[in-house]
């Protein structure tokens, strides 16, 4: 689905990505997890186009892939960033449905991200900024799957929220997974995403330095704490 | 001082005030979605002038006033593809370099095209003389320059609020990384809004042709004013652009007749307590 070959990237003098070579395949859910600063949403957003690929490849469902962001999006990756980065001058409405501009043709509707948030049905009007931080989550996820996405990335969709939050995120995220959508998971919290994932690879500056399934590093104490601090 | 004469001068300030939003809204939206200061925009003003008057002289006023944005707009067409299409990613300074000598370029260029004595337009027959209202007899045109920029602002407002390019434009003031990152060919966009600002820089020219006299370098002794209102009112909003306008000609107007002492301090004294007190401006277009 997604293949990263040997990939250098960063913010302007300082490089981040070092030969960062990863592949995530089709209806299935990879996570990537690593420690601060290891170099995982620097590789969502060269992913994305928002920083420039210095070096190495992007393949995506078997093509090179565009460096534009808005051909990217178009092409069928939606992102969900760190930040989440709802729109504060539109409203839930207008946020949701600005995705569904140029969306490719797939089964995703306003109606199905409200019966998968009903909490965004009760919020159409509402401004971007007057939503929680949990409301914005939601907001972040409905917008990307307005694409009808090929694939889904997410930039710690749990970070700062309350755990009754995170339970719900995780369940409508295993319903996506359940219904075959392919995902990256960049995650900090370790439960959560081994719980979630098929495939996990471990960064650590700028690399991949291990990779394996979800049961193999919830089982390697070893592992967990040399290259996460678990 | 009577009822007559605040009318009179409010009247004045709203008349400077839509001359001056027309100017800036181009400015700021174009600041706002483009990070980009184009200082070359009072210059554009002055070409809308003198198109609008040659062809005002030769056709017509009405033709005049369609013409001038559309040649003003395609102007800033070729600018873009010239000149800021490159200077994008070049810092603040250097666009403020580049534009501020684009300025004497273009001065040069209305020189060289129209010469140095100014010109003047007819105002049409539909829009000649003055009637009373409430008291005091007002000339139609400046009547009609009100309306224009209310009109204007009004079709921006419903744009920006109500349709989905409006909402596109919210994006990517908002944050033109996620909006690309939701499909949005953002500088395209931002052409589009680019073009749109400068045509109606154009149309502000045509519109000062008949009340001010179309000299070269009117162009820069509006960019002052309209930079203050850009400031006052808040980089990138079109509720700022208007509040601006209107504070800068209440205030001008009515400081020159109440306090015509201190009236060329009276904005720039306004200026500096709004840096000091809310230096985004009073309606910033990010919260």
């Amino acid at each position: 689905m997604l293949e990263l070959s040997d990939v250098d990237s960063g913010y302007g003098e300082t490089q981040v990505l070092h030969g960062m070579t990863l592949t995530a395949q089709p209806g299935r859910v990879l996570a990537i997890l690593g420690r601060n600063g290891a170099g995982k949403t620097t590789t969502l957003k060269t992913v994305m186009g928002l920083l420039p690929l210095r070096r190495g490849a992007i393949r995506f469902a078997g093509a090179p892939l565009d460096r534009r962001p808005y051909h990217i999006a178009r092409f069928g990756i939606g992102y969900v960033p760190e930040t989440r980065d709802i729109f504060p001058s539109l409203s839930v409405h207008e946020n949701l449905m600005l995705a569904a501009r140029v969306a490719r043709k797939g089964t995703w509707t306003l109606e199905r991200v409200i019966d998968l948030f009903p909490r965004l049905g009760e919020r159409l009007e509402n401004g971007g900024t007057q939503l929680s931080g949990g409301e914005q989550q939601m907001l972040a996820i409905a917008r990307a799957l307005m694409m009808n996405p090929r694939l889904l990335i997410l930039d710690e969709p749990t970070e700062g929220l309350a755990p009754i939050i995170v339970k719900l995120i995780h369940d409508k995220l295993a319903e996506l997974r359940s219904a075959g959508m392919s995902m990256v998971l960049v995650e900090q919290n370790f439960g959560f995403a081994t719980s979630l994932a098929d495939d996990v690879a471990v960064v650590s500056r700028g690399r991949v330095v291990w990779s394996g399934s979800p049961a193999e590093i919830r089982a390697d104490a070893d592992l967990q704490h040399r290259w996460l601090g678990v | 001082m009577d009822f007559g004469f605040w009318l009179f001068q409010t009247l004045n300030a709203l008349q400077l005030s839509m001359l001056l939003f027309l100017l800036s809204v181009g400015l700021t939206v174009i600041f706002g979605l483009m990070h980009f200061v184009n200082l070359a925009h009072g210059a554009l003003y002055a070409v809308g002038a003198y198109v609008a008057a040659t062809v005002a002289g030769t056709v017509g006023y009405w033709a005049g006033l369609i013409t001038a944005p559309l040649v003003v707009a395609e102007l800033g067409l070729l600018l873009y593809w010239l000149l800021i299409r490159r200077m994008r990613q070049s810092g603040p300074m250097a666009q403020v370099l580049v534009t501020f000598g684009l300025i004497f370029v273009l001065l040069d260029l209305t020189r060289i095209v129209w010469g140095d004595i100014a010109l003047g337009i007819e105002v049409p027959q539909a829009l000649a003389g003055r009637i009373e209202i409430g008291g005091v007899t007002y000339p139609v045109y400046r009547l009609f320059i009100i309306a224009l920029g209310a009109a204007i602002f009004a079709a921006l407002a419903l744009v920006l609020a109500r349709t989905q390019i409006g909402a596109m434009i919210r994006a990517g003031v908002d944050n033109d990384k996620m909006a690309a990152c939701l499909g949005i060919n953002v500088e395209r966009l931002f052409l589009a809004v680019f073009c749109v600002g400068c045509g109606l820089a154009g149309l502000a020219g045509a519109v000062a042709a008949p009340i001010l006299s179309v000299t070269p370098d009117m162009g820069l002794q509006i960019l002052i004013p309209t930079l203050i209102v850009v400031v006052i009112g808040g980089l990138g909003s079109l509720w700022g652009a208007m509040a601006g306008s209107l504070i800068f000609g209440f205030v001008q107007t009515f400081g020159a007749v109440l306090l015509p002492g201190l009236a060329s301090v009276l904005i720039y004294a306004l200026l500096a307590a709004v840096l000091i007190l809310r230096p985004a401006g009073m309606f910033p277009a990010r919260g």
